[in-house]
């Protein structure tokens, strides 16, 4: 079984970098386009780890990790949070909501899978 | 990465400047929506995180400081006043040139970006200026823990033994971080020896399903750095007790087994709280969890990547705001050009038909006349295809008025209207520079200094309407400011001086006005570098003729000035009025035309030895004869006998002496380009229904070709002055 990643941005650029990395390392990638899409698409994929995007429309990723994490049933998935700047806050915001880790961006190929690895136990 | 990557980056990036554009100009029009702002946040914010992927530094920069001001707006730390939205528009502005720059290679005006980064940066709280864009990096933000005294050395690529005791908070349960797949993460970097403490545990009564009791000791030996093996734990720093201690020899190694040891046989006596009394278990340290072998790869992790799935492309297709299919440009064309041929195909069949004489055709002409219809039909759908609205072109405008303003030191808004009004996208594409050229001079020559508003009793901001519509068949663009209008006595003056009209001439006010359209003529003292660059109104009308259009300018003094585009919808099809000339069939393009008429002796007048005039209800109006201009000669008694009155931009009136009408109808326009060089008088060809070729007629260069036309014009201009 190949892990199965949920990617949530808005972003057309950083998805197809995320779809280009993951796929390209044996991911399943599966991705969605804004928050409110990403948790309606949640139990169908039924991902071993989600990728999300703070700023985004309809819900952020703040709203994404509450919510899937609220649900009960995906209280235990590893989400990893996206973010341009490694601040402080915003990761303790974060993992206050409940986000396993964070990717910086950029990320490259490297440190993306590494994220995973440690979130998943998974390199692909 | 991949260029098609950095392609969609680009094209993204279209989208999101659109977007903060968009947002931005209705900020400036009042509208502080929250959620206006925070789109135009996550637009800049996109960018900056897309252009950091593929190492675009200037951009990140730009962007970076640009975001930072907006999050201070969205989290209300920041009022947007004039003065903020004026530099946010800037910015914007140079934002998109940043992407220009880096998509299409050129010269950053890096005096102006650092002015815009400056006056950005006065907006910035100073603490947030520190927070800079940090490229990924393993290391962590921050030491995790005490270091320690670890001698102070760097790692070297030497083997090293690293003493690692982890304990989770509660807390850290509450993240989905697993502590099983930090230590498969730590194994990567070497060998891994893991052992669960359970000291902790209470007794199942005792227990807490929320509480954490478990703790480990691993040790890692590994070539790689301490960072790295720090980094693994980034995720639960501040979630965990974590000590991470590197020892070079067996003695301390020793030393600090046997610290452990002692550590675990016996709970610290001031953790009582943390092990229930009684409770304690003080049973021998064993290792109850099975240390995985070192050289065993997780499972998982033998899955190797096979097929990339092609399921993200469908995944990539879900959301976004209507579907959407790109279609390489040329296939669209090759459309195009076989609608065209079709249209030609059915002109054909009805001349064979006609040709057939047969007495009953009505079934085969209700047909005939399906046929048409669909053809008219796919023609029309074809052409939606290449038609986009003009928005994005309205927006680039926005910017333009707004560099101009800046570099007059006016002030203008643009007010656009009909941004949705669909136009070919090549007419789009070739629209862009006249239109620049002429809000440039509007800002520069139509709007008044912000002083001179006030003293003629304006509004100090000049204002500039931008609109689109579609007027009969024709796309209408029209480009009006409230300014001085048309200084006619300088203009005329000039045209004097550059000998554009004869020193004795009067003019009417609007054939003054469209003297600026004339080659060479330029009413800046000194070329400014803004509308001037050594090119004049001309180069406009260029253009815009060239895209088969019309214009036209309109002032009144002190009110300002109004330019008038007609353009045709389309570049592939024109309805023409056929006529024959010397026995050969020609196209006169209909929007040229004014009215037809049969002539009769008694209307034509001399002028001079050749000239002749027609007089229309009292005016006379010079007769250009089409096949005169273009050299064709008459076979014994066929005579010009039909004339097509047309009138010219400069409000000249002709009218054009042509054989016959035969129809009016829909023709496909074949350029001449590459088939043979410039012919005076003709724009283009077509093909009939016969399958003959026929020449498309510009009335313009036939007239200015006229020497009757020519004299008539200075004689009119002489008597008028008189």
């Amino acid at each position: 079984m190949k892990t199965k990643v949920l990617a949530i941005d808005d972003s057309r650029t950083i998805r197809n970098l995320l779809a280009a990395t993951l796929e390209e390392a044996g991911f399943e990638y599966h991705c969605a386009v804004d928050g409110r899409e990403g948790v309606d698409m949640y139990p169908d994929v039924d991902p071993d780890v989600v990728i999300t995007d703070i700023n985004m429309p309809n819900l952020d990723g703040f709203g994404v990790i509450e919510e899937l994490r609220g649900t009960g049933i995906n209280s235990k998935v590893p989400i990893l949070v996206l973010t341009t700047e490694s601040a402080p806050e915003l990761k303790a915001r974060a993992r206050g909501a409940g986000a396993t880790g964070w990717i910086t961006k950029p990320f490259d190929d490297a440190s993306l899978i590494f994220a995973l690895k440690r979130v998943t136990g998974a390199a692909a | 990465m991949s260029g098609s990557i950095q392609d969609t980056f680009f094209e993204e990036c279209e989208e999101l400047l659109e977007a903060t554009d968009e947002g931005l100009t209705a900020i400036e029009g009042g509208d502080h929506d929250p959620e206006v702002v925070n789109a135009i946040f996550r637009a800049v914010h996109s960018i900056k995180g897309g252009a950091g992927a593929f190492g675009l530094d200037d951009l990140v920069a730009f962007a970076h400081r640009f975001e930072t001001v907006f999050d201070e707006v969205r989290s209300n730390r920041l009022d947007l006043d004039e003065k903020l939205i004026q530099l946010l528009l800037r910015s914007s502005d140079q934002l998109s040139a940043l992407v220009e720059v880096a998509r299409d290679g050129g010269e950053i005006d890096e005096a102006h970006n650092d002015t815009l980064l400056a006056a950005l940066d006065e907006y910035i709280p100073e603490e947030e200026e520190d927070l800079t864009f940090e490229p990924m990096g393993l290391g962590g933000p921050a030491p995790m823990m005490d270091l320690g005294d670890l001698g102070g050395a760097p790692a070297e690529p030497q083997e090293e033994t690293y003493r690692i005791r982890f304990q989770p908070l509660k807390e850290m349960y509450g993240t989905g971080n697993e502590p099983f797949f930090l230590f498969q993460a730590l194994k990567d970097l070497g060998e891994l020896t893991v052992t669960m403490d359970e000291n902790e545990l209470p007794g199942f009564d005792a227990m807490d399903m929320a509480e954490a009791y478990l703790a480990w000791d691993l040790v890692l030996v590994t070539k790689e750095t301490r960072s790295k093996v720090e980094a693994v734990f980034e995720f639960v720093e501040g979630l965990c007790e974590l000590s991470i201690n590197g020892d070079g020899d067996a003695e301390a190694e020793a030393n600090a087994l046997a610290a452990l040891n002692a550590m675990f046989a016996a709970p610290p006596a001031g953790d009582a709280a943390a092990a229930p009394e009684g409770e304690a278990p003080a049973a021998p340290f064993e290792p109850p969890v099975p240390a995985p072998e070192p050289e065993a790869k997780p499972a998982v992790a033998e899955e190797k990547a096979s097929a990339p799935k092609a399921e993200s492309g469908k995944q990539e297709q879900r959301g976004g705001p209507k579907p959407t299919l790109r279609v390489e440009l040329e296939r669209v064309d090759r459309l195009i050009n076989a609608v065209g041929e079709l249209i030609i195909n059915h002109s054909m069949l009805a001349q064979q038909i006609a040709n057939l004489n047969v007495s009953d055709t009505r079934d085969v002409e209700t047909e005939l006349e399906g046929f048409k219809n669909l053809a008219r039909d796919i023609q029309e759908g074809v052409m939606a295809i290449r038609a986009q609205p003009v928005k994005p072109l309205f927006q680039r405008m926005a910017r333009i008025v707004r560099e101009a303003s800046a570099a007059t030191g006016k002030t203008c808004k643009l007010v656009t209207e009909g941004e949705n009004t669909e136009v070919d996208k090549t007419v789009i594409e070739r629209l862009s520079d006249p239109l620049t050229h002429i809000l440039r001079n509007a800002v520069d020559h139509g709007v008044e200094k912000p002083e001179d508003r006030e003293a003629a009793g304006k509004s100090k901001v000049g204002e500039i309407r931008l609109s689109a519509s579609h007027r009969s068949g024709s796309v209408c663009i029209e480009i009006k400011d409230d300014g001085a209008g048309v200084n006619r006595p300088r203009v005329k003056q000039i045209a004097i001086e550059k000998g554009l009209i004869p020193e004795n001439a009067e003019l009417t006010d609007g054939e003054i006005d469209n003297l600026l359209f004339a080659p060479g003529f330029s009413t800046a003292k000194e070329i400014s570098n803004l509308s001037g660059r050594g090119v004049g109104m001309d180069v406009v009308k260029n253009a815009v003729t060239g895209l088969g259009g019309r214009i036209n300018i309109s002032s009144a003094p002190g009110k300002g000035s109004t330019f008038t585009i007609i353009l045709p919808l389309t570049l592939a099809v024109m309805d023409g009025m056929v006529v024959s000339v010397a026995d050969q069939t020609m196209v006169v393009p209909i929007t040229s035309i004014v009215e037809t008429m049969r002539g009769s002796d008694d209307m034509i007048n001399s002028l001079g030895a050749d000239g002749t005039l027609l007089s229309i209800r009292g005016n006379f109006v010079p007769i250009c004869d089409v096949a005169g201009a273009l050299g064709l000669y008459r076979e014994s008694d066929q005579q010009a006998g039909v004339y097509l009155l047309v009138e010219t931009e400069t409000g000249q009136r002709c009218a054009l002496a042509v054989d016959d009408i035969h129809d009016q109808r829909q023709v496909v326009i074949k350029s001449l380009d590459g088939v043979c060089g410039e012919i005076p008088g003709v724009a283009a060809a077509t093909i009939l229904g016969d399958g003959k070729i026929a020449m498309i007629l510009d009335p313009e260069s036939i007239i200015a070709a006229s020497p009757t036309a020519a004299a008539f014009d200075t004689e009119r201009r002489m008597s008028n002055a008189s």
